[in-house]
């Protein structure tokens, strides 16, 4: 009897030439120009866009300028179609916000056949990091060991976390109106809700909004919850649709709690190994055995 | 430790594949030793009905199933009577294995890829998996019928044929419609107006299929119209079968690099493993390698021996499974179509 031929493996690939994650990306030609702002700056790269911080009108008045960049993958008509449809869309979803009450960056100008929407700098920062500052500070001030702690000290906590449920409270009402408004977002994370100080307050910062530095004054958590980034946005009043934003925004809010839990006690990451196996069992220990 | 040898049986749809692959658990070398698949081949313009399927697999089975088959049973079942029986004429250990699984520990050992996002591709299934935590993941999926269902029902509407299988021939379709008629002019593919239909990172085919079949009932009627000597409305496009398939191509592929780019940007992966009967789609394959490229990272791809549904990859990911110590009871070993990818315990993976 005759034996088989083992069937010979395929190579794989060769790695890429340069793999590194500095991958440099050519400017949208709106931006190639030379501005007496200075050049403009890549914020963030996601799947599909990327934005820029750049100037509108005058080069002091910041704006964001989201590029929506071709796929060579894609058919040009295609992907002409997919650009125009979705840059289209999402300005028409922040007019409407901005008509319904909610706080969303205000739409300067679109472009959609290059694929360029720009809009309203927001100045402050993303909710993430503001809660993670705000619990590191609060670490620091209060710093208690990892044994029991006395009544005074649970209360002067619960007092010292209002700012937090102030905060919580904003985002949800901001989610409620988006909701209201007949908005879906699609990626309710924490990244993607900006804390914009109070107008009362700016006058206690050193920075200035307008000249793109951030601020270097002692913050708090008080601002107004400015939702941003509409790429997977939709118009729809669907409740699975809306109960998957929650969920999103559930997980990402608890990833923070999880940030600082690790930052706080120094056995985390054993109770954390702990917790990949309750969440794969998905329930109490078992009772069995 | 002697090398582990295990048999593979496959038949959940129209393959019948057994295989037998061994791994050697101190080198962890994995080494192919049979791959044998017959395919069930329906005539044009026909899916593979379950019972047809299911009289094939046990036609070509070994005799002694035969025997325990002759009542109706549908295909997977049918593999799954083999397999006991094999099991207990041989005193083998039985080890129930999940589909995908099997697809995506093959594509693994096959390309090296060691922690990708995965696009698993077929007839039945569409899903965008990453591992974490000793689960494959699913981010995101068909929310209705598979892409591989959509193609192959659209070749049904065009009555193309079904060997080797109907993607094949939708794929060669397509590379025609470069091309004129007398097939050496190049020309300019058509792309025509289908939906587009991509939900964060879900996607759904159903409306695409049925706009594509409108598409080619439009088609026909051309047809009739210039065979009894009518001419076309002035700025009406003649809608060919190779412009048809190149544009369910270019469109439903769009959304699963879409998809799986979403995916890859999110979990911050640069492979990307494409698995399933539709991987061995050498465009899926180019488009896929074009954004991996963008993203600096690459495409990992296997041809038809091991994307297309096989014995050995349910022998591998039932090595591993057994490895671990894991074994299927004869009164449990059940099949169903309801297992979800993300169900399995991937006891085998630390990363």
């Amino acid at each position: 009897m005759a034996t088989p031929e083992p069937a010979a493996a395929i190579q794989p690939p060769p790695p890429p030439a340069d793999s590194t994650s500095t991958h440099e990306f050519p400017l949208p030609p709106i931006l190639q120009h030379p501005s007496a702002a200075g050049p403009a700056k890549l914020i963030t790269q996601g799947a599909e866009g990327r934005l820029y911080r750049t100037s509108w009108l005058t080069p002091t008045r910041l704006c964001a300028l989201k590029h929506r960049p071709s796929k060579p993958y894609r058919h040009p008509t295609l992907d002409a179609r997919l650009t125009r449809h979705r840059i289209l869309s999402e300005a028409r979803i922040l007019q409407k916000c901005r008509r319904e009450g909610v706080a969303v960056p205000a739409l300067y100008g679109i472009d959609e056949s290059q694929g360029v929407l720009s809009m309203e700098w927001v100045p402050g920062r993303p909710v993430r990091v503001e809660i993670n500052e705000f619990l590191r500070r609060r670490a620091e001030n209060y710093p208690h060991g990892e044994g029991g702690r006395g009544r005074e000290e649970v209360t002067r906590d619960e007092e010292g976390a209002a700012p937090l449920v102030g905060l919580m409270r904003r985002i949800g009402e901001a989610v409620g109106k988006l909701h209201k408004a007949g908005i879906v977002h699609g990626d309710l994370t924490t990244s993607n809700m900006m804390v914009r100080p109070w107008e009362k307050d700016k006058g206690l910062t050193k920075g200035h909004h307008g000249n793109g530095q951030e601020y270097e004054v002692e913050r708090s958590l008080e601002g107004e919850i400015v939702v941003i980034d509409f790429g997977l946005a939709s118009q729809g009043s669907a409740d699975e649709d809306r109960a998957v934003d929650l969920y999103v925004l559930e997980q990402a809010l608890f990833t923070v709690v999880l940030e600082a839990y690790k930052e706080t006690f120094k056995a985390a990451p054993v109770v954390l190994k702990k917790l990949e196996d309750v969440r794969m069992r998905g329930r109490k220990r078992s009772m069995l055995g | 430790m002697a090398p582990l040898y295990a048999l593979g049986c496959e038949g959940s749809a129209n393959k019948l594949g057994i295989g037998v692959i061994s791994h050697d658990p101190a080198t962890n070398k994995t080494k192919i030793l049979s791959n044998i698949r017959h395919t069930f081949v329906s005539p044009p313009g026909t899916g593979f009905l379950p019972k047809d399927t299911a009289a094939h697999h046990r036609a070509h089975f070994v005799s002694v199933a035969r025997e325990a088959l002759r009542a109706w049973a549908p295909p997977l079942t049918s593999v799954a009577v083999a397999a006991r029986t094999l099991s207990l004429l041989w005193g083998l250990d039985l080890v129930g294995v999940n589909h995908c699984v099997g697809h995506i520990e093959m594509g693994r050992v096959i390309t090296g890829a060691d922690n990708p996002v995965v696009l698993y591709v077929s007839g039945g299934n569409t899903q965008v998996i990453a591992y974490a935590e000793q689960r494959y993941r699913i981010f995101g999926e068909t929310l209705d019928i598979a892409v591989g269902n959509c193609i192959d029902r659209f070749a049904r509407t065009l009555a193309i044929p079904n060997d080797p299988f109907p993607g094949y021939n939708v794929e060669q379709l397509a590379k025609k419609a470069f091309f004129e008629p007398d097939g050496a002019t190049e020309r300019e593919p058509v792309l025509l107006d289908l939906p587009y239909a991509v939900k964060g990172m879900d996607c759904s085919f159903s409306g695409i299929l049925g706009a594509a079949d409108l598409l080619a009932a439009q088609m026909r009627k051309q047809d009739a119209l210039l065979a009894s000597g009518g001419s076309l409305k002035e700025g009406e496009e003649r809608i060919t079968p190779e412009d048809l398939c190149f544009t369910l191509q270019e469109t439903v592929f769009a959304m699963l690099v879409e998809i799986t780019e979403r995916a890859m940007a999110h979990v911050g992966s640069k492979q990307v493993l494409v698995v399933g009967g539709v991987g061995c789609n050498e465009r899926l394959q180019e488009m896929m390698g074009l954004m991996a490229r963008d993203r600096g990272g690459s495409v990992y791809a296997t041809d038809e021996r091991f994307c297309i549904d096989n014995g050995i990859m349910i022998g591998l990911a039932g090595l591993l499974a057994w490895e671990t110590g894991f074994r299927t009871p004869f009164e449990d070993s059940t099949c169903t179509q309801r297992f979800r990818t993300d169900e399995v315990h991937i006891k085998w993976r630390s990363d």
